[in-house]
């Protein structure tokens, strides 16, 4: 089973709510503070995107369903936080607290660097020698939704395409794998590859049969057939 | 087999339950901290309000549009490609351009949280955040478009893209007729937002 957020599929969420370009870029103005105080904390390089992604996909089921948008980001910024050790729960309680470490507070974004350090960005392809198992047009199933190494662990394989046979249509080389990276395993890259599934594999009553859904997977997801 | 060792911590609970002032309890521990410097956050604001957004994706697809030499660069390396005209960074690091024709039409979606161009549409709209895009447009992508005025031709094939890794996906939707002769800058202002995530059209010409 998977977590409350791998919603792919899912039935009873009602119409769509499109804003047709209109929308502000921040409705409100705490979510561009919930934004901008979650991206510069991650310049602190304590953690990577990966775990920043579970530590969202922890929150609780009813948490994760009350919350909007960005409650979930502040949220799961404390408890990363709290997690890596940076702030305490008495720290988070009071809203006083010492001064962090200075190696720490040297890694602060300061305001001249932000435009650099958006810019950078943080590439997940890497160099390996590891074999490319599959090839375009290769048929593949793909194995459980679940992380291997850990129970209850990031992954992203979505559960709606679990054990389903789709094709490999392109290859990426091989990426940042997530399953370890959420979980201080190291970036263990491996082959990155899109593969095509027919609605008609994936659902009982697809709209028509044979529109595709399109997923980036990584080569330890999939199984020859 | 190990288990999830953040499964039981949520320290956030002590924090104010009102957004905004959780958000603000947040900010002033940092500060207090010296962990974060607040003139950075307004210069991260001011980027996404300001400086980055769908205008970037906008001028992509027009140059696509009238430069075949572009067009070919930009589906054989979208990433260089656009990375050329200054568009690059957090979340579009490795990008993939997507032609829609008569008979294929791409849209994209994250099912798992939020992915989306960033450098090239800036930050994503509510509605591609929502539960109800998400789960849906995997399953009844049709029926969402239906719900954004998009009514596709019968043959007609959807491709929808989970973005579930670190590529992201720009629509190019298909150039309105009536706009031979237009220069760059008038075909960007007929480029939607939406028809660079596949639930639009771009504006006719008028």
């Amino acid at each position: 089973m998977s977590r409350i957020h791998d919603m792919g599929g899912r039935f009873g969420d009602g119409p769509v709510m499109p804003d047709f370009g209109h929308e502000a870029v921040f409705k409100k103005k705490w979510h561009a503070r919930a934004l901008a105080v979650t991206v510069a904390s991650g310049f602190l390089g304590q953690w990577n995107l990966d775990e920043s992604r579970h530590s969202r996909e922890n929150l609780s089921p009813a948490d994760y369903s009350k919350f909007s948008y960005y409650e979930k980001w502040i949220s799961a910024l404390a408890d990363m936080l709290v997690a890596k050790g940076l702030v305490s729960v008495e720290e988070l309680q009071s809203l006083q607290g010492e001064r962090g470490s200075d190696s720490l507070c040297e890694r602060v974004l300061r305001a001249e660097k932000v435009a650099s350090g958006l810019s950078k960005g943080g590439p997940t392809l890497r160099y390996t020698s590891i074999t490319q198992l599959y090839m375009t047009g290769d048929p593949v199933k793909t194995r459980l939704a679940e992380n291997r190494s850990l129970s209850g662990g990031h992954t992203r394989l979505p559960n709606y395409a679990s054990q389903k046979v789709g094709t490999i249509v392109g290859s990426h080389g091989s990426h940042i794998f997530p399953d370890a990276h959420a979980h201080g395993a190291g970036e263990a890259p491996e082959p990155l590859y899109t593969v095509a599934f027919k609605a008609s594999t994936l659902w009982e009553h697809p709209e028509n049969p044979y529109d595709l859904v399109m997923l980036d997977l990584w080569q330890s997801y999939l199984e020859p057939l | 087999m190990p288990h999830d060792s953040n499964d039981h911590t949520h320290a956030h609970s002590v924090l104010p339950s009102d957004p905004a002032l959780r958000v603000n309890a947040l900010e002033t521990l940092l500060m207090r901290k010296g962990l974060i410097d607040l003139n950075a956050l307004d210069a991260i604001i001011d980027t996404y309000q300001n400086k980055i957004g769908p205008q970037n994706g906008a001028m992509v697809v027009a140059r696509a549009w009238s430069d075949s030499a572009f067009c070919n660069s930009l589906f054989s390396d979208t990433t260089k490609t656009v990375a050329d005209l200054g568009f690059y960074g957090r979340q579009g690091e490795h990008i993939v351009a997507l032609q829609n024709t008569d008979k294929i039409h791409n849209i994209v979606v994250c099912t798992l949280c939020s992915c989306y161009p960033w450098p090239l549409l800036g930050i994503p709209p509510t509605w591609y955040k929502s539960d109800a895009y998400r789960a849906r447009a995997v399953r009844e992508p049709r029926k969402v478009l239906a719900e954004f005025g998009v009514a596709l031709l019968n043959d007609t094939s959807v491709r929808v893209w989970d973005s579930t890794a670190e590529l992201r996906y720009l629509v190019i939707p298909q150039r309105p007729e009536g706009t031979e002769g237009w220069s760059e800058l008038q075909l960007a202002e007929l480029v939607t937002r939406d028809s660079m995530i596949g639930t639009g059209f771009p504006k006719d010409a008028q």
